[in-house]
């Protein structure tokens, strides 16, 4: 279920790389913990995200989430069809529902992040 | 095996296996193991918009007030009127402390002429129990029944034919009204039907009905309600944005001690002309700076209780319920603003966390 090209936090976002591009979204565990998505306050295109910082929240019906920098980098696209659809981050947390491109200014930072198989690992342990 | 769903002090209704089977996410609400959702929220509360949504609502307090001085005893502790209340109908009232402040908002139901069911907030109903029973004559007998009270409340457009063919053949569901009530049996699995106590009340907005069983018929209702194609199961998280969306307050967040009638819009639910704990205390007071109203926010960003609102650049309210309104498909809330400033179509600011939320007030309902 946890797609295996992708690399994880333990904040539970998610990217997929591409060269110099990383793709951001949240989990599928995430989404499912927040529950029914209302409000998605994306960053804007330009701005500069740290890893480990907030760069991003998401509100469901009951709360609001703050979204970590899964890396450092600058933001270059946001998914613009979250301001009025941001249900497409429950439904379709991996696809439809990323929510913004960055370019990244050090690779070195993936090694910090999860295989599907350790996230997996890590939900797990979350769970018992 | 310790089942994990079980926390340790929580009280369980006795639905908490049937909600388990169906999926849903518990919390802990007063403390009660209660669902907050089954499929999702949005889609729990268009369901009951739409068709007819089922909760378990066995976590509110069920006390009895029975004997010769019963009416006479809730006429003096409720602010509407008791003394007219006949047996088959209910009232909504409140209860104060002697100040006027609001300690508990309630429906009396009046089952007979000298037996009435008061059904309150699962987060005061020891406070309730413990207020009550010191203010009672002694012929006036209290029961707590909650217990061993479930209650189940099917609410929604399609309720009444979802109910009518679970009743006797001769209680003709469609004639009871708005705030009325009956004692009857409600059949399931072919069985002779449970004594029930069937009231057309509810915390939605629609046509809905409140049903009052023992504990140990409370599933084989549910199953026979549930097993209904237009039935869905909501948890407390739709409730919660269902009576928002309708205006309707909660206790905790928009009433509390520190308000009275008057500052909540429920001045029309209170009987001056009665005597009840607490008007002395009405009486000296002026009116109110705030009062709680209605607004609707810009877009999907909700408000939260305790933000600021802004009015004309100054301070001039707070925030006391807010959540994203799934009808509406923008945030709205309830909040205690400026008299002068409570008036339809009256644009405010609302502060939430650093983030500035425009808003228009609406006097509830918000949703029509």
């Amino acid at each position: 279920m946890t797609p295996k090209e992708l690399k994880y936090s333990k904040e539970h976002e998610w990217v997929r790389i591409s060269g110099d591009e990383a793709v951001v979204g949240i989990t599928d565990y995430a989404q499912e913990e927040l529950g029914d998505i209302t409000f998605v306050e994306l960053p804007q295109s330009g701005a500069k995200v740290q890893q480990m910082e907030v760069f991003a929240t998401i509100e469901s019906v009951k709360a609001a989430s703050d979204i970590f920098g899964p890396l450092s980098g600058e933001v270059t696209e946001v998914n613009g069809e979250l301001s009025d659809k941001p249900e497409l981050i429950n439904e379709s947390p991996y696809e439809k529902g990323w929510i913004c491109k960055l370019r990244i200014s050090d690779k070195r930072e993936l090694d910090k992040l999860l295989s599907a198989e350790e996230y997996d690992e890590f939900v797990k342990g979350l769970e018992d | 095996m310790m089942d994990p769903m079980v926390k340790e002090n929580l009280k369980t209704t006795p639905l908490a296996v049937r909600h388990r089977e169906a999926g849903a996410r518990m919390v802990d609400f007063a403390g009660w193991l209660m669902p907050v959702q089954y499929a999702g929220i949005i889609r729990e509360h268009l369901h009951t918009r739409q068709a007819a949504g089922l909760f378990d609502t066995s976590h509110m307090g069920e006390l009895w007030l029975e004997g010769p001085t019963a009416r006479a005893d809730l006429e003096r502790l409720m602010t509407c009127r008791i003394e007219d209340l006949e047996p088959g109908r209910a009232r909504y009232g409140l209860l104060l402390e002697s100040g006027g402040g609001i300690l508990e908002d309630l429906i009396a139901y009046c089952v007979a002429q000298d037996r009435f069911l008061l059904v309150v907030n699962a987060s005061n109903a020891e406070k309730d129990r413990a207020w009550i029973e010191g203010r009672l004559s002694r012929e006036t007998a209290l029961t707590d029944t909650g217990g061993e009270t479930a209650m189940l409340s099917l609410q929604g457009p399609l309720s009444r034919e979802v109910l009518a063919p679970l009743l006797p053949t001769e209680l003709d569901l469609a004639s009871l009204k708005r705030f009325h009530l009956v004692e009857t049996r409600v059949g399931g699995s072919g069985k002779a039907g449970a004594p029930t106590i069937v009231a057309r009340t509810g915390y939605t907005g629609e046509l809905g009905y409140e049903l009052f069983v023992p504990r140990d018929a409370a599933a084989g209702l549910w199953d026979a309600l549930v097993e209904h194609p237009r039935v869905e199961p909501v948890g407390l998280g739709a409730r919660d944005t269902l009576r928002l969306e309708k205006g309707l307050p909660l206790y905790g967040n928009d009433l509390d001690e520190t308000r009275t009638p008057i500052e909540a819009g429920l001045g029309r639910f209170v009987a001056m002309d009665t005597e009840f704990i607490g008007r002395a205390g009405l009486e000296t007071r002026g009116e109110p700076a705030r009062v709680l109203t209605g607004f609707v926010c810009e877009g999907r960003r909700s408000a939260r209780g305790h933000d600021g609102i802004t009015v004309d650049g100054r301070a001039g309210g707070e925030v006391t319920s807010g959540a994203f309104s799934p009808s509406m498909g923008r945030a709205i809330g309830l909040g205690y603003i400026e008299r002068s400033a409570a008036q339809d179509g009256r644009s405010i600011r609302i502060d939430h966390r650093g983030v500035e939320i425009g808003a228009t007030v609406k006097t509830p309902p918000m949703v029509e």
